[in-house]
């Protein structure tokens, strides 16, 4: 990446560096709402057991935009579906608000890559009113209330009425968010959700994704290969590396958003997780 | 690098673009196109070719007893309904057919529910359609009429044999090709049991369920009106198929063909309204199929 442009060298030396948050440090923590506790996991192909994950810890705060970042074969997206519920670990437990995570629920909505996640025989309105009637056991007039206001938030007021086929990427995928929304899960599970679209609207979702959250607070468990994306969108970036996936680290980036782009501290801080994503492994240096 | 490697540089412009208003961006079709898109008109076509094919072919043969020309056997399905006659002989049928078509597809709903959910449905599932779908219904019916007596439960037994497992095969298919990121969504929202089948897998899996109750409808009938031809009038009351068995007894053949007509005219209803209204409001409007 060379989106560095010298205009912005006055601004990056007024931004704060990364790694120096101490007086952050200093205040007591809260109870972690999600706490991913040793958590190893495992998925069978016909002839083996593969170990997709070994051994992650990790505490999610309430109203965090926490950032799963890895190449692929980290077990991201892996350790993502074990919190959605979809996959047990064989060893460790996560627990959400306290309670250990046993099966898939509507307290963890997930937003998918695929576009295929809505149902394609319910309008976007009913597609984001069935897991409200479904699930919250809301009544209809109050589910389709509440799935319009939802709709105008992600600014789908004029799609209200259309089928999923008749809408483009990255209108699906503002849906499948404002269901997700709609629901206001404890937690809310971004799988890549933006890795299917075009660069443009990329960068349009994740400026109102960020805007998003900044009414809403919700806390963000997002999977994303681009050190961009993870920087941008996220506040605090867990690092994991491949082959089986374990913490890498963990590393702050609350101060960027996408006017950050292009600033110094924001490359130097692509740079620093850059070096990290493709050091050579303890194995082959070996 | 040679200058003769590195593009020349061009001077850049800039237009104001005004309003395009030199012709319409969008027009009409022209009539015939359009006419020529309803899909109404082109099987219309077919069909009146069809019927003119028949005539001419009857002429031309002049043998009444063999085949009977195309008006000959319309002027004869217009008197059987005038009559009444053939209405009867069609209700029967029919009453008969929906009963057997309705168990049918109940028990393949059942047994596809019970193949989703469990590994031992599965089996089940694989070993009965390989052992019962290559049996022809027509075979089993003297087994039937053994069990049943001559009367309706040996015809709906037959027609249930005839839907099941088409219906069952491919509705079990449609759920396996269900998207992932849909199942999991479906869990996501805590849907489980038949809430799940009922709620995700049946509406994801529509088309084929939809194919699958287009084959056990036809082979419903068909199985129907031979089952009809062979033991004919259940205590006294004979539907179409035997409607055509007799009057070929008779050698009324203008009659024969106009009962061989109506089942053909009651397919294609079937066929382009009933299927096709539901895949218009359902499959084709959610764009699962184009």
């Amino acid at each position: 990446m060379t989106l560095v442009i010298e205009r912005d060298s006055a601004v990056a030396v007024r931004a704060p560096q990364p790694p120096a948050a101490p007086r952050e440090m200093l205040r007591p923590l809260p109870d972690p709402l999600l706490r991913i506790a040793g958590v190893s996991l495992e998925y069978r192909t016909p002839g083996r057991v593969v170990r997709a994950a070994h051994r992650i810890d990790l505490d999610v705060y309430e109203a965090d935009r926490f950032v799963l970042l890895g190449p692929s074969g980290c077990g991201k997206s892996t350790l993502l579906k074990a919190v959605a519920g979809f996959i047990a670990p064989v060893e460790g437990e996560i627990t959400l608000g306290g309670v250990p995570v046993r099966k898939p629920g509507p307290d963890r909505i997930v937003v998918f890559q695929e576009f295929d996640q809505l149902p394609p025989w319910k309008t976007v309105v009913e597609n984001v009113a069935f897991p409200l009637r479904a699930a919250r056991g809301l009544r209809h007039a109050e589910a389709l209330e509440r799935a319009r206001a939802t709709i105008d938030k992600v600014g789908l007021t004029a799609f209200a009425t259309s089928y999923p086929h008749q809408l483009s990427g990255g209108m699906k995928q503002r849906v499948a968010i404002a269901r997700a929304l709609a629901m206001q899960p404890k937690v809310l599970l971004m799988d890549e959700p933006f890795a299917a679209l075009d660069a443009l609207t990329r960068r349009k979702m994740q400026e109102e994704l960020l805007a998003l959250w900044d009414e809403a607070r919700m806390t963000l468990l997002f999977v994303t290969h681009s050190i961009e994306e993870a920087l941008v969108v996220g506040s605090r970036v867990a690092l994991l590396s491949p082959h089986p996936g374990r913490v890498r680290g963990e590393y702050n980036c609350h101060e960027y958003d996408l006017s950050s782009l292009g600033s110094r501290s924001f490359q130097a801080a692509v740079q620093r997780l850059h070096d990290r994503l493709f050091e050579p492994s303890p194995e082959t240096a070996r | 690098m040679s200058p003769a490697l590195s593009p020349p540089i061009r001077p850049e412009y800039d237009r104001v673009l005004p309003p395009f208003v030199e012709a319409p961006v969008a027009r009409a079709l022209p009539l015939p196109t359009r006419l020529w898109q309803q899909g109404w008109l082109r099987r219309g076509l077919i069909l009146v070719a069809l019927a003119l094919l028949w005539e001419g072919l009857a002429r031309w043969q002049d043998n009444d007893l063999l085949l009977p020309t195309f008006g000959a056997t319309l002027s004869a399905l217009v008197d059987g309904l005038a009559s009444g006659e053939i209405l009867e002989r069609t209700r029967i049928s029919l009453t008969v057919l929906v009963q057997g078509y309705a168990v049918g597809v109940v028990l393949a709903f059942g047994l596809t529910s019970l193949a989703v959910s469990t590994q031992f449905g599965r089996d089940l599932l694989s070993t009965l359609t390989a052992m019962f779908n290559p049996l022809p219904a027509i075979a089993l019916l003297p087994l039937a009429l053994l069990w049943f007596g001559l009367g309706q439960g040996s015809l709906i037994f037959v027609l249930v044999h005839a839907v099941l497992w088409p219906l069952a095969l491919n509705t079990y298919a449609g759920f396996q090709g269900v998207p992932d990121p849909l199942r999991m969504t479906g869990r996501n929202y805590g849907l489980e049991g038949l809430r799940y089948v009922g709620q995700i897998l049946v509406p994801a899996a529509l088309p084929a369920i939809l194919s699958g109750l287009k084959i056990g409808w036809a082979f419903a009938w068909r199985t129907l009106i031979a089952a009809e031809l062979v033991f004919g009038a259940s205590s006294g009351r004979g539907g179409l198929g035997w409607y055509i068995f007799q009057n070929r007894n008779e050698l009324y053949t203008d009659r024969v063909f106009a009962g061989l007509l109506l089942v053909i005219a009651i397919g294609l209803v079937v066929e382009t309204v009933v299927f096709a209204s539901l895949e218009r409001v359902t499959v084709r409007r959610w764009g699962q199929v184009r």
